[in-house]
């Protein structure tokens, strides 16, 4: 056995042998992340039934077909990515060259959690490779399948010294995070979050913290409430609620909130059938300590709201039935906590300024989600609310564009990624300035140099003064514009000569 | 101490878009109700946590979410400059004995300049961008808003006080955050300046300053921020990674370190002496960036020497201590320090003299130095400059990397392969070929640290995008088209809806690239001019038009 001194030496080793910078290497590594899913998945989705009684289609979406479809935007792209930014320059700079390198960090630790275990893991690991780091996996020990499974598949497929796994508790972890890293991306509670963050102080070492939250959903009479219950219930339902974006809680006023309970009642019945417990479809809690958690709440609801719909459930299996939840009021200990399971509260509000009100008095959520069709209200809850992202008239999508970054802020989290945010995340922008040593250059800007003089500093301030720099941005229209003048009148000509050719 | 309600307070009790777009007035009570500074000594004495719990206030007035609000007070910042411009200078000459023309270009003229950019690029920043969409998502509209984090802390350091305090302010300001201004207590009579200026001219609840020691700095730090930028030492760093713990609030950290120069032989020795003792001699090397220590052969170290004893002559005649154009160390403390550099007396080929009275410390260069002396344990900071040799780049990349990630690293060289092997195979905050400190002026390049140099980058837009978060917004109708084409999501599932999730999944470009419909459109719109052109060309003149 390998110490995590050592293991983090080899990384450091291999990292600064150069190798993963190397844009071949890093495809090679890519592609072999790609067919460690090809070759595997069947293993994968057992693994992750074991662990959550995940149903295949839920596996494949959120997990499997997930980070393949980013791992494969990362092979299109990341030649292209890597490839240093040229910024516009302004006249003082003409002359110069100005670069922006994508420098990776070094070595990278990642952290997963156990909710999406092949996702929040393997999602960050492949954009990290892609950026070129070394990176130390560590999976959750609270899906020990997805754990164990990640421990052998990895090495068999990726470099051994660039990027191994190492498994443990939080013992371990704790150990683990006293090594020094160039980058820290982790995905879990804010309780953990902040044990990270104090970790990182030591060496001032830069974190994504990928946490949750209570993520809210206003629910406007104006919306389709059977579309809007199919979306929310659907964001609800996924891997049985353990989803960092799922919907937390939902604010409505009393009669959308009995019209939603109404359609919920028939979607899930048509979902999972007369007895969800025999459904393959609903997942499973993680753990005893989880469902314990989530059977208290359930508990302590009872006295002072309404369980409308669901509300059964069994240790034995884990099974929570989804659960919603009505009249529940600010201060109910279901309010107080994330819920991280299949229980919807719903807490009644008479309108959207009430909801802002509500939601702005809690911590800033992961995600918001707003049903409305009324576009003002949309832009306004909008604007004045604050959360890591917002879908409006859907839940949990937005996650899934990859053109947006995907992350919190404040309390649920801070960075983000998907996409080339994922790139961006793990490399470090390097600004270059070249100048050359020539004569006028010098010339041009020996005003600086001592002894000073007003003269001087007249010419200096008249050659830094900010100016909008010239913009180019019209001119690839102006010429389009222009192509299509001129080829209306070639066109024209042509077709004039024809005509004569044709009167002779 | 009068309590400001903390109680939500929204612009109007009916919820509109147009009542967010129009500056919204705070419902709080007028200045009574605010703790009025009270003048103690040379600092305004006020409590932190009213200090924040204001900040909030007008916060959550929304009143700062409006673009207006915010072009109004980056407007009345710039009129501070114009109209203070010779008080900031004064102040600048009695902290640091800064000449005129290094406070101007320097400090003040880069602060105003950074104004002025968020100023001419306002709307530009703060509209929401629309990215590229999947082919998945044609049907849906996806945004990002830039949405402000809400109250800051800039904590700014004493070197460059008005610049390190006024180009992230811009920044917070053009980002819609309010803004607690903590400057260095080192730089005392820039910091007064500043407090006083300050409420004259920006809003007084939204933008406050804090004046103080490392013992009120404290104080400040146990309060909730949305986002701190600080500027400083790895040391104090730390502090504020540590107080930012408790809220997990994000941070930006401008620190410093050893940044060396690497000069071959290729390189106009000329124009590369005088390039870097620039950047050494401004503000007697107390710059976060200035050139450290230089990497070169025993050849080059002579040349520069010989070269350098003239260009010092030059700049600052015989005695250095005479001219107007040469700073004084910051403290006691700073020039103690630094003079335990020079104790050791072997090395020093030009430069040495200092006087303890009025922080004088010469120019000083020091050659063959050990990499294990004192001097190359720590940020220099102050005009010595060691210069320790190397053989070829290789030793001089294996020094650097054997190190902590500096700052910037400077390489005088002609060859283009001597540039791409730094450029390449180091890492650091910045690089910069041939030119000392510029790149701090590209606003178009980020300007920040890695490692121990710090975290986080800023200038021009990106200054902008640090006191912003990007807000991810997914938008989607409730149209039965949209329901129908992304149902397959739902229980029960089946194999056939597995399959059709794996083939919708898989990353698939639109078809015409969203980027090239708007060229198409302007190109037709070309041909269409010609046609209408040519239409009324018949119609007046009865004629065709060729």
């Amino acid at each position: 056995m390998k110490t995590n001194a050592e293991i983090v030496a080899t990384a450091r080793k291999a990292f600064n042998s150069g190798r993963t910078k190397s844009l071949e290497f890093r495809e090679r590594q890519l592609r072999n992340f790609l067919r460690l899913f090809e070759e595997n998945t069947p293993e994968i989705l057992k693994a992750l039934s074991s662990d959550l009684r995940k149903s295949k289609q839920e596996a494949v979406m959120s997990e499997t077909a997930f980070v393949v479809g980013e791992c494969q935007t990362l092979l299109e792209n990341f030649k292209t990515w890597a490839r240093p930014e040229r910024p516009s320059k302004g006249l003082v700079n003409i002359m110069d060259e100005l670069l922006i390198y994508n420098d990776p960090y070094g070595v990278v630790l990642v952290i997963g959690a156990w909710n999406y275990p092949i996702q929040v893991t393997l999602l960050p690991v492949a954009a990290a490779i892609a950026a070129g780091n070394c990176v130390v996996i560590k999976p959750s020990e609270l899906a020990p399948a997805t754990a164990q499974l990640m421990a052998d598949l990895v090495p068999k497929y990726l470099d051994n010294e660039c990027y191994p796994v190492i498994l443990g508790g939080p013992k371990e972890t704790a150990e683990l995070l006293e090594e020094r890293f160039d980058y820290i991306f982790f995905t879990g509670s804010t309780r953990i979050g902040k044990l990270v963050h104090a970790a990182a102080n030591k060496y001032l070492t830069p974190v994504t913290l990928e946490l949750g939250g209570k993520s809210p959903v206003y629910l406007d009479s104006s919306a389709d409430i059977d579309v809007a219950a199919r979306r929310i219930l659907w964001g609800k339902c996924l891997n049985a609620g353990q989803t960092c974006v799922a919907p937390d809680y939902l604010l409505c006023s009393k009669e959308v909130s009995e019209k939603f309970v109404e359609h919920a009642r028939s979607i899930l019945k048509e979902w999972y059938g007369d007895d969800v417990q025999k459904s393959p479809d609903l997942c499973r809690i993680i753990n005893d300590n989880n469902f314990q958690r989530l059977t208290n709440l359930l508990k302590s609801s009872k006295e002072s709201s309404k369980i409308v719909v669901g509300g059964k459930s069994d240790p034995q299996e884990r099974f929570i039935q989804p659960t919603i939840l009505t009249d529940v009021k600010q201060n109910d200990p279901i309010m107080q906590e994330e819920i991280f399971g299949p229980i919807l509260p719903i807490v009644h509000v008479n309108d959207a300024q009430e909801a802002i009100k509500f939601i702005n008095a809690n911590e800033k959520p992961l995600a918001l989600y707003i049903f409305s069709q009324n576009r003002n209200m949309t832009e306004s809850i909008l604007n004045s609310t604050s959360s890591g992202g917002v879908s409006v008239n859907d839940t949990v999508m937005h996650l899934a564009a990859d053109t947006l970054p995907f992350g919190g802020v404040g309390s649920s989290g801070m960075g983000a990624y998907h996409g080339k945010y994922s790139f961006d995340t793990f490399v470090h922008k390097k600004s270059i300035l070249v100048k050359d040593l020539g004569k006028l250059g010098e010339k041009l800007s020996y005003a600086r140099y001592p002894p000073y003089s007003d003269s001087k500093l007249n010419y200096i301030t008249r050659m830094l003064s900010a100016r909008l720099p010239f913009s180019f941005k019209y001119v690839p229209y102006t010429i389009v514009f222009g192509l299509g003048v001129a080829s209306a009148i070639l066109l024209k000509i042509v077709a004039n000569m024809y005509e004569k050719d044709k009167l002779h | 101490m009068a309590k400001v309600e903390s109680e939500l307070i929204l612009p109007s009790t009916k919820v509109s878009s147009a009542d967010y777009t129009n500056a919204a007035v705070i419902d709080i009570e007028p200045s009574e109700s605010l703790p009025v500074p009270k003048c103690n000594g040379n600092f305004y004495k006020r409590n932190a946590s009213d200090v924040v719990a204001i900040a909030r206030a007008a916060f959550r007035s929304y009143k700062t979410k409006s673009v207006e609000f915010r072009r109004q007070q980056l407007k009345n910042l710039l009129r501070m400059f114009d109209e203070n411009a010779k008080d900031m200078e004064d102040a600048l000459k009695k902290d640091l004995g800064r000449h005129r023309q290094e406070a101007s270009t320097l400090d003040v003229e880069y602060g105003r300049n950074e104004i002025l950019k968020a100023l001419m690029h306002l709307d530009e920043w703060t509209k929401p961008e629309t990215p590229s969409k999947p082919l998945v998502n044609t049907l849906d509209k996806i945004r990002i808003y830039s949405d402000p984090y809400g109250v800051v802390l800039i904590i700014s350091s004493w070197n460059f006080p008005i610049n390190l305090v006024f180009t992230p302010l811009a920044g917070a300001i053009a980002g819609g955050n309010c803004v607690i201004i903590k400057p260095s207590e080192l730089a005392e009579a820039t910091a007064q300046l500043i407090a006083g200026l300050v409420p004259k001219y920006l809003d007084k609840e939204c933008y406050q300053v804090y004046l103080g020691d490392a013992t009120e700095t404290a104080e400040l730090l146990k309060e909730r921020f949305d986002y701190i930028f600080f500027t400083g030492s790895t040391t104090v760093a730390r502090i504020v990674h540590a107080a930012a713990n408790k809220y997990l609030t994000p941070v930006t950290l401008e620190l410093g370190g050893k940044s060396p120069v690497f000069i071959d032989k290729s390189a106009d020795m000329e124009i590369s002496v005088r390039r870097i003792l620039w950047g050494k001699c401004s503000n007697a090397g107390q710059v976060c960036i200035a050139p450290d220590y230089i990497l070169c052969t025993k050849e080059v170290q002579e040349n520069f020497v010989s070269i350098a004893t003239k260009v010092l002559k030059e700049w600052y005649g015989d005695d250095a201590q005479s001219s107007p154009d040469y700073c004084r160390i910051i403290s006691d403390r700073h020039y103690n320090r630094l003079m335990n550099f020079l104790k050791d007396k072997r090395n020093i080929v030009i430069g040495g003299k200092s006087d303890a009275a009025s922080r004088f410390i010469e120019p000083t260069i020091l050659v063959d130095v050990n990499p294990n002396d004192p001097i190359m344990q720590e940020e220099v900071f102050g005009p010595i400059l060691p210069i320790v040799t190397i053989e070829n780049p290789y030793e001089a990349i294996n020094f650097i990397n054997a190190r902590e990630k500096p700052l910037v690293i400077y390489v005088f060289t002609k060859k283009k392969a001597t540039k791409d092997l730094f450029a390449s195979n180091t890492s650091s905050g910045g690089l910069s070929i041939n030119e000392t400190l510029f790149h701090f002026s590209v606003d178009t390049l980020p300007f920040g640290g890695v490692g121990f140099s710090g975290m986080g980058a800023y200038h021009g837009k990106n200054s902008f995008d640090t006191f912003v978060h990007k807000k991810g917004t997914f938008d989607r109708d409730f149209a039965t088209v949209t329901e129908k084409s992304t149902s397959f999501r739902y229980p029960p599932y089946s194999e056939i809806k597995t399959s059709f999730i794996n083939g919708v999944m898989r990353p698939r470009k639109a078809i015409v690239p969203y980027k090239y419909i708007k060229p198409f459109l302007i190109f037709c719109l070309g041909i269409i001019f010609v046609i209408i052109v040519q239409l009324i060309y018949c119609h007046v003149s009865d004629k065709h038009f060729f």
